[in-house]
């Protein structure tokens, strides 16, 4: 289960309100796309989520319990820049979580057991089309391929949810289709609830079984400071797209289903 | 109709900053600046000889060959050492000790800076503030306090140099994107494992850059505390010479001191690239 509830969530820095009075209920397993102007306030929420930032009033809930105040392995998240670590090799990113999340002291795995998650990684890496870079570096990888990995990385901690800001904004067209692909695949695959951040209309309607829009209701100049932008549509796509089930009019249109299902 | 074609457009010159140099001439550029200073040394001390065969100012080939030669190759009548190799040897080795602890220092507040709210809150405006406080000022309290020996010269250097890693490394822990915290975060990092698998490899090769630019200001302090006081070392020589007008000592001696600093430097690049390659990769981007 990863349902998400947020329930009249504001968000001030100082005077400025930026959020006001959002409440919205993701269910278990949707992929939900934020849209709205540059400034709106669609990052700041995630970020919420995320717990990157906490909010000024309102709450939280993930399957019914309040969300701790920083980020932890049951939020995944993939930015547009600096989702993996330089320093690691494309294997070393995608064993990192599981290497400290097994070794708490030294944030190091030896022997068996290092086996046991390398392979897990590697499968991985091969689920999201990387194989035979396993040794590279990030500064190694195309943009595209680096965004690959930061999925990767993200979900070998199988986290319930998995949150994108514009984690293919910085991508051109014919690359960001077939990471939509992969992106289908993976939601279809993974049990877990998806909330992405993007400018990209298409890509909202390509991806997500919900679009949400965030937009002020009030943007006069003078209105600017004191209201804040709230959630205004809220669209279900339709024919309904459901996680681990082609679509029944078009079994082509939500990507690769496979077998494994839910 | 046909547009004229802007006039002459094989005739313009290549842009000077457009016009790179090949291999070889990118080496003998290099060369030329140190050429041009041996020859006018050269030009000066012959001129300077042929005026007075005795002037000790600009010492010709033979003399500063002569001073090497017995500097380096003849044991010293009183002590029996060679004086050059063990001159080095004293100077190296509190060189070594100075940045040696200055690096430990640097990394261990730079990353708790850097690191940690509170900590940086405590520190960061009290290093800030030693930074600068002029080394040179406290060299008397130093040899007041800790004697004339090893320990208030290599204080010296420390307290010359670490500062200013201190906040260096601090800065670099600091600018790295608030994204990749996060991220780790996301992969149930805590903050000790944020701080030895995030952090600290990402600083290391700015740890190596960072010595490398105090390379300079190190060895100003070690010449500094060895001409005040010492019986040994690269600086004491120099200033000991420097009774005599031992221009043919002091030259070589220079080179010698610059020689050693260039070859440092060089080698701690080398070393930065040969164990964290990916921050080589990472240049430019």
């Amino acid at each position: 289960m990863s349902a998400l509830s947020v329930k009249n969530l504001w968000k001030e820095y100082g005077d400025q309100i930026v959020l006001e009075n959002v409440s919205i209920e993701i269910e278990t397993r949707a992929f939900v796309a934020l849209v709205g102007p540059s400034g709106c306030g669609k990052s700041t929420f995630l970020r919420m989520l995320l717990g990157q930032e906490v909010q000024t009033r309102g709450e939280i809930l993930l399957d019914g319990q309040a969300l701790p105040k920083e980020p932890g392995p049951d939020r995944g998240v993939v930015f547009q820049r600096y989702s993996v670590f330089p320093h690691l090799t494309v294997l070393g990113n995608v064993m990192f979580g599981k290497e400290l999340q097994a070794s708490r002291l030294a944030a190091r795995l030896f022997g068996s057991v290092r086996r046991v998650v390398e392979e897990e990684a590697r499968a991985m890496i091969a689920a999201v089309g990387l194989m035979g870079s396993e040794d590279k570096y990030p500064a190694q990888l195309s943009g595209g391929m680096q965004q690959r990995l930061a999925l990767a990385q993200a979900l070998i901690m199988r986290p319930k949810v998995l949150l994108l800001d514009e984690p293919f904004g910085a991508l051109d067209p014919g690359i960001r289709a077939e990471i939509h692909v992969l992106m289908k695949k993976l939601w279809h695959e993974a049990p877990m609830t998806v909330v992405m951040v993007t400018h990209d209309m298409r890509e909202a309607f390509t991806l997500a079984t919900r679009v949400v829009a965030f937009e002020r209701p009030r943007d006069r100049p003078e209105e600017k400071l004191r209201y804040g932008a709230t959630i205004t549509r809220d669209i279900t796509i339709w024919p309904p797209r459901q996680a681990g089930q082609a679509s029944l009019f078009r079994p082509d249109r939500d990507g690769p289903v496979s077998s494994k299902g839910q | 109709m046909r547009l004229p074609l802007s006039p002459n457009i094989k005739e313009m010159p290549m842009r000077w900053i457009n016009s790179r140099p090949g291999n070889g001439a990118r080496l003998a550029l290099a060369l030329l600046p140190f050429l041009v200073v041996a020859v006018a040394y050269m030009v000066g001390s012959v001129e300077r000889l042929a005026e007075n065969p005795n002037d000790k100012l600009l010492p010709g080939l033979a003399a500063l060959g002569d001073a090497i030669n017995r500097m380096a190759f003849v044991p010293d009548p009183r002590t029996g050492d060679y004086l050059l190799w063990s001159d080095t040897g004293a100077s190296l080795t509190r060189l070594a000790a100075g940045l040696g602890i200055s690096t430990a220092i640097a990394l261990l507040l730079g990353l708790v800076i850097g690191i940690l709210p509170f900590a940086r809150a405590a520190l960061s405006p009290f290093v800030g503030a030693i930074s600068m406080v002029p080394p040179l000022a406290l060299l008397p309290i130093l040899f007041i306090v800790m004697g004339l020996g090893e320990a208030s010269k290599i204080a010296l250097i420390v307290i010359g140099v670490a500062p200013i890693m201190v906040r260096d490394l601090a800065l670099t822990a600091l600018s790295l994107p608030r994204e990749m915290i996060v991220k780790a975060e996301t992969l149930s990092a805590s903050s000790w494992q944020i701080a030895l698998r995030v952090v600290l490899p990402q600083i290391l090769p700015r740890l190596i850059t960072t010595l490398r630019l105090q390379l300079g200001p190190a060895w100003l302090f070690l010449i500094a505390a060895e001409a005040i006081s010492s019986d040994s070392g690269l600086g004491y020589r120099i200033f000991l010479v420097r009774r005599y007008l031992s221009m043919d000592v002091i030259f070589p001696y220079v080179v010698w001191i610059t020689l050693l600093a260039v070859l440092t430097d060089f080698l701690l690049d080398r070393l930065r690239i040969a164990v964290f390659p990916w921050s080589e990769l990472e240049k430019g981007k």
